[in-house]
């Protein structure tokens, strides 16, 4: 059970990155819209589990993608920064249920699983947009890129998630 | 004591996150005051390897076009050795040749960032190193910023730190190329002072006040300017002769003797 909880995370990891650095950080639309899905990984990342583990697994997972876009660690920070406040948003979102041993995503209503993915993409977008441009009389683009990009995002993020989630 | 370790180990999280956000804010906020991390970037051993393959794929599907631009530039080349009246039979030393030209592919490009990278499949063992300029057949790309064995990284002309001596074709008059983030087909030159005529579709191109460009290689044409009043320098529009969203086949020129160059600049500030 565990074995392939870990088997199926590092294939997961795997994908993303690939579909990531290969794909969508080619995709260029409009010129300057390239969506980021990697928030997934953090939206299906088991509940109970050693946080530790998980704020560094994401760290590793931006990490790498840093490395192929030459970024620096704006990625890592970003996604670590998620992998750290998720309880929190797990939380708004869906009361203190996600605590309990059974819950899965499964048992929720779509408002609120659309609601915990909107909060994941929008804020990552926003910390990694404003890491990586790093100046406030630059806010205009900086919003302008949170928003169209997080469309796009959000748009690919739904449609992912809803074409791969469990059968009841 | 007991209690500190106590209370380290229940905030543990919170530590690790700060650790960690310390971590990749050094490596962030350092490469923003001056270069990329020499060891984190897309010209490893991996990523290189990895974007070789890709880029190699990703080649055949443009081959046509590329054929077409390089058969132009062949076109181009040879109208200008005709236009030689004699082609001179002594051929110039090795080590008197001001400039060399490496050929490259690239198999890595983006456009969307605000910093924007390339990457190429030359790299030290091909004799490149930092700080050579970058051209495509159509005009100017970028600056070597990290090389590895086999791989190089481009800064390219659409990133902020980027800024290239440009002139407009005619005049002696030489400004700073920069790129404001917004549209990739457009970059923007600054410190052209005012007395410079100056109209639409003028050609710009480098000046020969870097040690990185020859002068002369092309870069783009205006579209628009303006003179802000306060200042008397122009902002000028340039759409870039290049498509940088397609990219292939590069040239990367090595400067002989831009060593010597910045020894003399050097020794000159030094006594200053």
């Amino acid at each position: 059970m565990l074995n392939s909880m870990i088997s199926i995370n590092i294939t997961r990891f795997m994908l993303l990155v690939l579909a990531q650095v290969w794909i969508l950080n080619n995709v260029n639309l409009l010129g300057y819209i390239n969506p980021m899905i990697y928030v997934l990984f953090l939206y299906w990342y088991p509940m109970r589990q050693n946080r530790s583990v998980f704020i560094l697994t994401s760290f590793a997972l931006g990490f790498v993608i840093d490395i192929f876009s030459d970024t620096m660690a704006i990625h890592a920070i970003s996604c670590m920064t998620l992998a750290y406040i998720r309880p929190l948003l797990l939380r708004f979102c869906y009361g203190n249920n996600y605590e309990f041993q059974g819950f899965s995503y499964t048992n929720t209503t779509r408002l609120q699983r659309i609601t915990f993915i909107i909060l994941l993409v929008v804020i990552h977008h926003l910390i990694f947009f404003s890491l990586e441009i790093l100046s406030f009389s630059h806010f205009v683009i900086i919003l302008k890129k949170v928003l169209f990009t997080s469309g796009i995002s959000l748009f690919l993020c739904l449609l992912i998630s809803s074409l791969f989630a469990k059968p009841s | 004591m007991q209690r500190i370790i106590n209370f380290i180990l229940s905030r543990r999280n919170t530590f690790l996150y700060l650790l960690l956000l310390f971590i990749g804010m050094m490596l962030t906020v350092q490469s923003h005051s001056y270069h990329q991390s020499k060891y984190f970037n897309s010209a490893n051993w991996v990523s290189g390897q990895f974007y070789s393959i890709s880029g190699g794929i990703g080649a055949y599907f443009d081959l046509k076009g590329e054929n077409e631009k390089l058969q132009e530039e062949n076109r181009r080349l040879r109208e200008l050795l005709g236009t030689l009246e004699e082609v001179d039979s002594l051929q110039l030393a090795e080590d008197l040749r001001v400039y060399e030209y490496i050929s490259a592919r690239v198999n890595k490009n983006s456009i969307t960032s605000y910093r924007n990278y390339l990457t190429i499949n030359r790299g030290a063992a091909h004799g490149i190193e930092e700080d050579m300029a970058v051209i495509t057949p159509l005009g100017v790309l970028g600056i070597i910023e990290n090389t590895s064995q086999n791989f190089a990284t481009v800064q390219s002309v659409l990133n902020d730190r980027s800024s290239i001596n440009a002139i407009i074709k005619g005049t002696d008059q030489f400004g700073s190329l920069r790129w404001d983030g917004e549209d990739f087909t457009r970059v923007q030159l600054y410190d052209i002072p005012k007395l410079v005529p100056i109209k639409k579709s003028d050609t710009i191109m480098t000046g020969g006040m870097s040690s990185i460009f020859p002068p002369n290689i092309p870069i783009g044409v205006v579209v628009d300017y303006k003179l802000p009043k306060e200042t008397s320098f122009y902002e000028i529009e340039v759409q870039l002769f290049n498509d940088m969203s397609n990219v292939r086949n590069v040239y990367v020129i090595r400067n002989n003797q831009r060593e010597e160059i910045l020894n003399l600049q050097a020794q000159t500030e030094d006594v200053e």
